[in-house]
C-alpha cells in the first residue's frame, strides 16, 4: 500500500513537533526515518499509525484519506521499542489477538487463528515456543513475537518504532538482516524509526533524514552519504570535517590563500566547506592546498586519524592518513579534499 | 569456604549474598508465633477442651450457622461490590487529571482512619427509615438499616480503600503502549479493557478482594449499629461471640471463633492459591 503524508503539522500543547512535513512512500518499500532524538521521527510514525492526530494536513493510504479513520480501522501493524506484548497471554495468543478481536464474518475460526499464529511463528523462526509467556522469552525473541503479532492482521503498512533499540549489538545486527529477509519475502510497505544511521543505511531502500521537526533529505543510502544536501545531513551521516572558508570569483579561500578548489557556481562570501576525512588527497608541496600541523593522532582500525590545526585561527579538522604515513606531532601535512561541498553561512 | 557435603541433607537455599538470612528468618518466625500463632492456638486449645460432641452441637446450632452465613455472605457481596467500584475509583484517580483529584485520593483512606463505630452511627442515621437516604428509599420498598443490606452497606464503606489501594499502584504501572498495541491490532475500547487491562490487573484485584473480604468478615464496630442485630436475620458472627461472652458462655464463644478462624483461613488460602497460579502465568 502506497502511503502519502501531505503537509502534516503536529503540535503538542502549542509546541510544534513537526512542521509541514510531506513524504511519499511507495508500495512495498522499506523506509527508515532517521534523526537525533527530538527530530520528530517517532511523531511522524505515530501519525501514520493513527496513534496521534495531525494538527494540520492529511495522510493517505492509497487513495483513501486515512487521517479520517480511527486507529482500529487503519489496519496498520505497529511494533514498539519495548515490545508491548500482552504478558498474560501465551505467544500464540499474542499473535492471534488481532484476529480474535474481529467481529462476525471477519473473524476466522479458532482453528484457523491458531494455524495462522503457528505459521507466523515459523516465519519469525520461533517454532515450538507458542505455549511460552512473554516473560519467558529473551528480548530478541519478544521483538520477533511482536512483529509476528503485527503481521497477523495483514496490515496495509508495517510501522516499527526503534524496533531494535532495546537489544544488544549482536542481536541487533542479526535481527536487522532477518528483518530485511522478512520484508523481501512478504513485501509489506514498511516504515521504521531509528537513530542508528548504520541500521538505516544498511537496511532501508530509502532513508528519510529528519531534524527539528523537518525532513532534511530523502534518498537512497548512496544519495544520502555521497550528496548530502544540508550541513546537518553532512555532519549527521557518517564522519565529516568542516572549515570556514571564503568564496571569491569562483575560488575557495582560507584566510588569505586560495586552496585550489574551484566553485564556479557558488555565490561569493562566507561559507563552510564540508568533506569526509577519508576522502582527501595528500600533497607534498603546497601551492593551492589546505595545510596544517598535526595536533593529535589516533589509530582507528586500518587507518590513522589525525587532527590538524589550520591557519592562524586554530581551526581543527580531522583527516585520515595511511598508517605508514610518517606524520608526527607538530609536523606539517598538506591535503586537498577529493569530494566536498560548500554551504553558505546563513 | 567449603561446599556442603552431599549427605548434609536438605538445607536452606542461600537466597542472596546479603548475610543475616538465618537471623531474619528466625526473628520473623518468632514474631509471627508471638503475635498470631500463640493467641490463635489458645483459641483452638480452649475450644478443643470442649469435646467433639459439644463442639459439634454448638457449631451446628441454627443461630450460629445463620450468623456465620450472614457474616461470610455479606462480606463476600460487599467485597464483590468493592472490586467493581474500587477498580473504577482507582481508574479515575490514575487516568484522569481533574481539580480536586488529590482530595478524592485522600478521601479514599478515610474508612481506614475513622473509628468504625462512628462510621456505623453515621450510616445508620443516613439509612434509617427517617434518615436522609432512608426516607428516599422507603417508598421504593428498600429497607437498608436494620437489615442484611445495611450490613453490606457498612462493609462496602469499610472495605473500599483495600481495593483501591491495592489496584491503584499496579494500574499506574500499566504500560500505555500495550493499550496502543491492542488498538492498532483492531481491538475496540471495550475489548482493550476486558481482554488486556483487566487480565493484567487480575492479581491486584484478587488481592484487593481478599483483603476487603477478610476485613468484612471480622468487622464489628460499624455493623452492629446499622444491622439491627436480629437473630437469624441480621446478626453477625462476631456479635454472637460477644453475646456468648456476655452470657459467660466461653465454650460457645470460642467454638464460634474457631469455626470463623477455620473458614477464613481456608478461604484466604484458596484466594492465595488462585493468586500464585495467576502470578505464575502472568509473570
Amino acid at each position: 500500500m502506497e502511503v502519502r503524508v501531505v503537509n502534516v503539522r503536529k503540535e503538542f500543547e502549542r509546541f510544534p513537533a513537526l512542521h509541514d512535513v510531506s513524504l511519499d512512500i511507495k508500495s512495498g518499500e522499506l523506509i527508515a526515518l532517521l534523526g537525533p532524538s527530538g527530530s520528530g521521527k517517532t511523531t511522524l510514525l505515530r501519525l501514520i499509525a493513527g496513534l496521534e492526530r495531525p494538527t494540520k494536513g492529511a495522510i493517505f493510504f492509497g487513495e483513501e484519506d486515512a487521517s479520517q479513520k480511527s486507529i482500529q480501522e487503519r489496519n496498520v501493524g505497529f511494533v514498539f521499542q519495548h515490545y508491548a506484548l500482552f504478558r498474560h497471554m501465551t505467544v500464540a495468543d499474542n499473535i492471534g489477538f488481532g484476529l480474535k478481536v474481529r467481529h462476525g464474518a471477519a473473524r476466522p475460526s479458532g482453528q484457523e487463528i491458531r494455524r495462522r499464529a503457528l505459521e507466523l511463528l515459523d516465519l519469525v523462526q520461533l517454532s515450538g515456543l507458542e505455549k511460552r509467556y512473554p516473560a519467558q522469552l529473551s528480548g530478541g525473541q519478544r521483538q520477533r513475537v511482536a512483529l509476528a503479532r503485527a503481521m497477523a492482521i495483514e496490515p496495509k503498512v508495517l510501522l516499527l518504532d526503534e524496533p531494535f533499540g532495546a537489544l544488544d549489538a549482536q542481536v541487533r545486527r542479526e535481527l536487522r538482516r532477518w528483518l530485511r529477509e522478512i520484508h523481501d519475502r512478504t513485501g509489506h510497505t514498511t516504515v521504521f524509526v531509528t537513530h542508528d544511521q548504520e541500521e538505516a543505511l544498511e537496511l532501508a531502500d530509502r532513508v528519510v533524514v529528519m531534524s527539528q521537526g523537518r525532513i532534511e533529505q530523502v534518498g537512497t543510502a548512496d544519495d544520502i552519504y555521497d550528496t548530502p544536501n544540508s550541513p546537518f545531513v553532512y555532519s549527521f551521516i557518517g564522519e565529516s570535517s568542516s572549515l570556514p572558508v571564503k568564496v571569491e570569483n569562483g575560488e575557495v579561500w582560507i584566510a588569505d590563500r586560495p586552496i585550489g578548489l574551484e566553485a564556479p557556481h557558488a555565490p561569493s562570501g562566507e561559507a563552510i566547506l564540508y568533506f569526509r576525512p577519508h576522502d582527501v588527497d595528500l600533497l607534498d608541496g603546497c601551492s593551492g592546498c589546505i595545510a596544517g600541523t598535526v595536533a593529535a593522532s589516533r589509530r582507528v582500525a586500518g587507518t590513522r586519524r589525525v587532527e590538524l590545526e589550520i591557519g592562524g585561527e586554530r581551526q581543527r579538522v580531522e583527516i585520515e592518513l595511511p598508517i605508514d604515513h610518517p606524520a608526527a606531532q607538530k609536523s606539517r601535512v598538506a591535503f586537498r579534499p577529493r569530494r566536498w561541498k560548500l554551504f553558505p553561512t546563513a | 569456604m567449603t561446599t556442603a557435603p552431599a549427605h548434609a541433607g536438605w538445607r536452606f537455599r542461600q537466597p542472596s549474598v546479603i548475610p543475616g538470612f538465618g537471623l531474619t528468618l528466625g526473628f520473623s518466625l518468632a514474631y509471627l508465633t508471638l503475635i498470631i500463632l500463640i493467641p490463635l492456638s489458645g483459641l483452638i486449645w480452649r475450644s478443643a477442651a470442649l469435646g467433639w460432641t459439644d463442639f459439634w452441637a454448638l457449631a451446628t446450632d441454627r443461630r450460629t450457622l445463620k450468623a456465620l452465613e450472614i457474616s461470610f455472605g455479606t462480606a463476600f457481596i460487599a467485597a464483590a461490590v468493592n472490586v467493581v467500584f474500587g477498580t473504577l475509583v482507582a481508574w479515575v484517580l490514575v487516568r484522569y487529571r481533574f481539580p480536586g483529584r488529590r482530595v478524592v485520593d485522600a478521601m479514599v483512606d478515610l474508612p481506614f482512619a475513622l473509628p468504625t463505630a462512628v462510621a456505623g452511627i453515621a450510616l445508620t442515621t443516613l439509612y434509617a427509615p427517617t434518615g436522609w437516604l432512608g426516607k428516599l428509599l422507603m417508598p421504593l420498598g428498600l429497607k437498608v438499616a436494620y437489615t442484611p443490606l445495611g450490613i453490606i452497606v457498612a462493609l462496602v464503606f469499610i472495605g473500599l480503600p483495600f481495593v483501591v489501594r491495592t489496584v491503584q499502584p499496579i494500574m499506574e504501572e500499566l504500560d500505555k503502549e500495550v493499550e496502543e498495541a491492542a488498538a492498532t491490532l483492531g481491538a475496540s475500547r471495550f475489548q482493550i479493557i476486558t481482554r488486556v487491562l483487566l487480565p493484567s490487573l487480575a492479581p491486584a484485584i484478587i488481592t484487593g478482594f481478599s483483603l476487603a473480604f477478610a476485613r468484612g468478615v471480622g468487622e464489628y464496630g460499624s455493623v452492629i449499629f446499622i444491622a439491627g442485630n436480629l437473630p437469624y436475620k441480621s446478626e453477625i458472627a462476631p456479635l454472637l461471640i460477644v453475646i456468648r461472652l456476655e452470657e459467660y458462655n466461653y465454650p460457645a464463644a470460642t467454638a464460634i471463633a474457631a469455626i470463623m478462624l477455620a473458614l477464613s483461613f481456608v478461604m484466604l488460602l484458596v484466594i492465595n492459591l488462585v493468586q500464585t497460579w495467576s502470578r505464575k502465568r502472568y509473570g
